[in-house]
């Protein structure tokens, strides 16, 4: 079991908090909340231990486009990086309805 | 440490009650007798192997179809009988392998011979029945559900010989991809995973642990004891409510169970609030 | 059925296994109604999975939901199979059996409240173990209270179906439905393969599992009450008519004398076809829910 936390900056204001996913084999469910400052953190727990990096590489592209201030939590059991780009696109989607 | 050997139930049923049969008509696997218990007649019951029964996959102590419904039906009669008067202590004697694993089981619905003798169980508690479990041996899975495991009070030996648990070693490891010794393991520090009876009492789902020198051949005093706790155990039964709430009350619960006692008042509240 | 009639009602079909247990529970309900209770922000995950290398679910895959279904207050319990196959942990299993409480107290208060159990198992979470058979023991009790009140409705869909300690708890529902896909059993075929060998039981062997555990069989032998189609409106259609026919005169698995007699006229010397089953024990015919 890993822990990866991961913080980015951030300018927008959300309103609206969001949940997608469900931790399945492959899958994983993403929290998202609005968060009270400028800071966007991102807090993983994984069952897949050793891909610290590869996490760091998806996330730094979902907030290369995406500047919310965010609280995200993510529970993961060995999903692929197309699956969690997915379920953050679907939680950044509700969050914005 | 704990093989099954399914000769407690007929040990212990015979010591309390002095008698050790089926009821007429009935399958030979579950034993059924009305006996004196403190100032009530208490019924008993204990399922048993029958190497002779009908199903094949039930010959060995498991709770089967038959004994599911034989169950249900004896633990019914006595709340028939007792509509108008009062109601007698229903006591499980507990010593059972498991459920019977066979095709013809699951043709014909064991699911539904099992929840029969459960509804009768608690619908007998519900109603004002003390019901009370003695596990003198093994209570596993569907087996306990079945029979035992809707008691207002359960009791049990303290013994190595007592197995409560969802599912036996080897196919727990199977289903979980562990070894054994890797299981065995985890259930050291994770107390709802032990095979052991004294880890299982931190639960606080048991009334009382009780000793005996040896489980198999109890002594006339240890048998007298044992119906000391009992009738205690029907007073405590009597004094209290119906239901199963002493189960998340008990100082067990408090321990371990936080998160129950946790995600229940959560919801109570948030119930309301709508 | 005419091929033409099957062609445009597969199509027009709304999958309803395809849903997840919180689109499942949502989509029973009346529209604007219903809200969830101890979700996912609340975070009451398993005290006992990460320290064993497991990741937790927030809602420890089991969604309460509490609303009106054809205008009748209800609350709706949707166990996640897609988390550890939907199997009853601490957590889970207590927000089961509070939500079947809170719903017996609203019924004590002159509230008629029903409960709806969607049902995905394959019953306790080893990794939970005793407090696992503990919760569906609590559960059981919990649903013969209420029962008493209003209906205690049971749906398995699939794909884990209702294995486990579970199917007893299912037996206790004053109305059981299932789709075709669906399986309800005690006793799942590997298990059964394992402990009496493969003659007993052929886990491979797809055809006869279903033949044994699948929907229709549960239904023509009289064991559940509804047969549904996998398409989200009929099941709400299911629901809906059991919440409103309410508590029924005689529980299922209240019927020990007629159960009782028909496994005495079985012969258990041999192994059956489960059909034959059907013309023994009911007189249901298989028939699609359409109303």
């Amino acid at each position: 079991m890993e822990h990866i936390e991961l913080n980015y900056p951030a300018k927008r204001k959300v309103s609206k908090k969001a949940h997608t996913g469900v931790v399945g084999s492959g899958d994983l469910e993403v929290l998202l909340e609005p968060a009270p400052d400028n800071i966007a953190k991102v807090s993983i727990r994984t069952s897949v231990d050793g891909f610290s990096k590869a996490w760091k590489a998806v996330l730094d592209r979902f907030f290369s486009k995406y500047d919310g201030a965010v609280r995200i939590q993510i529970n993961d059991a060995g999903a692929t990086p197309g699956n969690v780009q997915l379920r953050l696109a679907q939680a950044v989607e509700v969050s914005e309805q | 440490m704990s093989e099954f050997t399914g000769v407690r139930g007929t040990v212990w049923f015979r010591g309390l009650t002095g008698q050790a049969s089926s009821m007429p008509g009935d399958p030979k696997s579950v034993l059924t007798a009305d006996a004196p218990l403190g100032k009530d007649q208490a019924r008993f019951l204990c399922v048993v192997p029958d190497p002779h029964a009908r199903f094949p996959c039930a010959r060995h102590g498991e709770v089967g179809l038959e004994e599911g419904y034989t169950l249900a039906t004896r633990v019914r009669e006595v709340s028939e009988q007792d509509k108008n008067t009062t109601k007698r202590p229903i006591i499980a004697i507990v010593d059972v392998k498991s459920q019977a694993y066979g095709r013809r089981e699951e043709t014909a619905g064991i699911f539904l011979a099992c929840a029969a003798a459960a509804d009768a169980y608690g619908s007998a508690r519900l109603k004002g029945h003390p019901v009370i479990t003695f596990v003198v041996g093994h209570a596993l899975s569907g087996a306990f559900l079945t029979h035992g495991y809707q008691a207002n009070r359960i009791l049990a030996l303290d013994d190595d010989g007592v197995m409560i648990h969802a599912m036996h070693k080897a196919a727990a490891a199977r289903v979980t991809r562990r070894s054994v010794e890797e299981l065995e393991k985890l259930a050291k520090t994770i107390a709802p995973m032990s095979y052991d009876v004294r880890d299982y009492a931190k639960l606080g789902l048991l009334y009382k642990l009780l000793h005996v020198s040896n489980p198999e051949k109890p002594t006339q005093q240890e048998i007298r004891k044992v119906q000391g706790e009992l009738i205690a155990a029907i007073e405590d039964a009597r004094s209290s409510s119906v239901d199963l709430r002493n189960r998340l009350e008990s100082k067990g619960a408090l321990e371990t169970r936080k998160a129950s006692i946790l995600v229940r008042s959560r919801l109570e509240a948030q119930w309301r609030e709508g | 059925m005419s091929d033409q009639r099957l062609g445009a009602n597969f199509i027009n079909r709304q999958s309803f296994i395809e849903l997840d247990a919180r689109e499942r529970a949502t989509a029973l309900f009346d529209a604007g109604t219903s809200r969830e209770l101890v979700g996912p922000f609340d975070r009451v995950e398993s005290p006992w999975l990460e320290m064993q290398g497991v990741t937790p679910q927030e809602d420890d895959g089991c969604v309460v939901m509490k609303g009106k279904i054809a205008g009748k207050a209800a609350v709706v319990i949707a166990l996640e199979g897609a988390f550890q196959g939907g199997s009853l942990g601490e957590v889970s299993g207590e927000k089961m059996t509070a939500a079947i409480d809170l719903a017996c107290a609203d019924n004590e208060k002159g509230i008629p409240t029903s409960a709806v159990i969607l049902v995905e198992t394959g019953g306790v979470r080893l990794q939970e173990a005793n407090l696992g058979l503990a919760a569906t023991a609590e559960l059981m009790a919990s649903m013969l209270a209420l029962r008493k009140h209003a209906p205690v409705i049971c749906l398995t869909a699939g794909t884990v179906g209702a294995f486990g300690g579970m199917a007893l708890a299912v037996g206790l529902a004053s109305y059981i439905a299932m789709t075709r896909e669906a399986r309800l059993g005690m006793n799942g075929p590997e298990v059964i393969e394992q402990e009496n060998g493969l003659d007993e039981f052929d886990s491979s062997d797809h055809a006869l599992i279903w033949a044994i555990d699948g929907g229709e069989q549960r239904y023509a032998t009289g064991l559940v009450d509804a047969l549904v189609d996998d398409d989200t409106p009929q099941v709400v259609k299911v629901i809906r008519r059991f919440v409103s026919k309410g508590v029924p005169p005689v529980h299922r698995s209240s019927e020990v004398a007629l159960y009782r007699s028909r496994i005495e006229a079985l012969d258990a010397s041999r192994q059956w076809d489960p059909k034959e089953l059907r013309a023994l024990w009911t007189t249901n015919q298989v028939e699609e829910e359409k109303r």
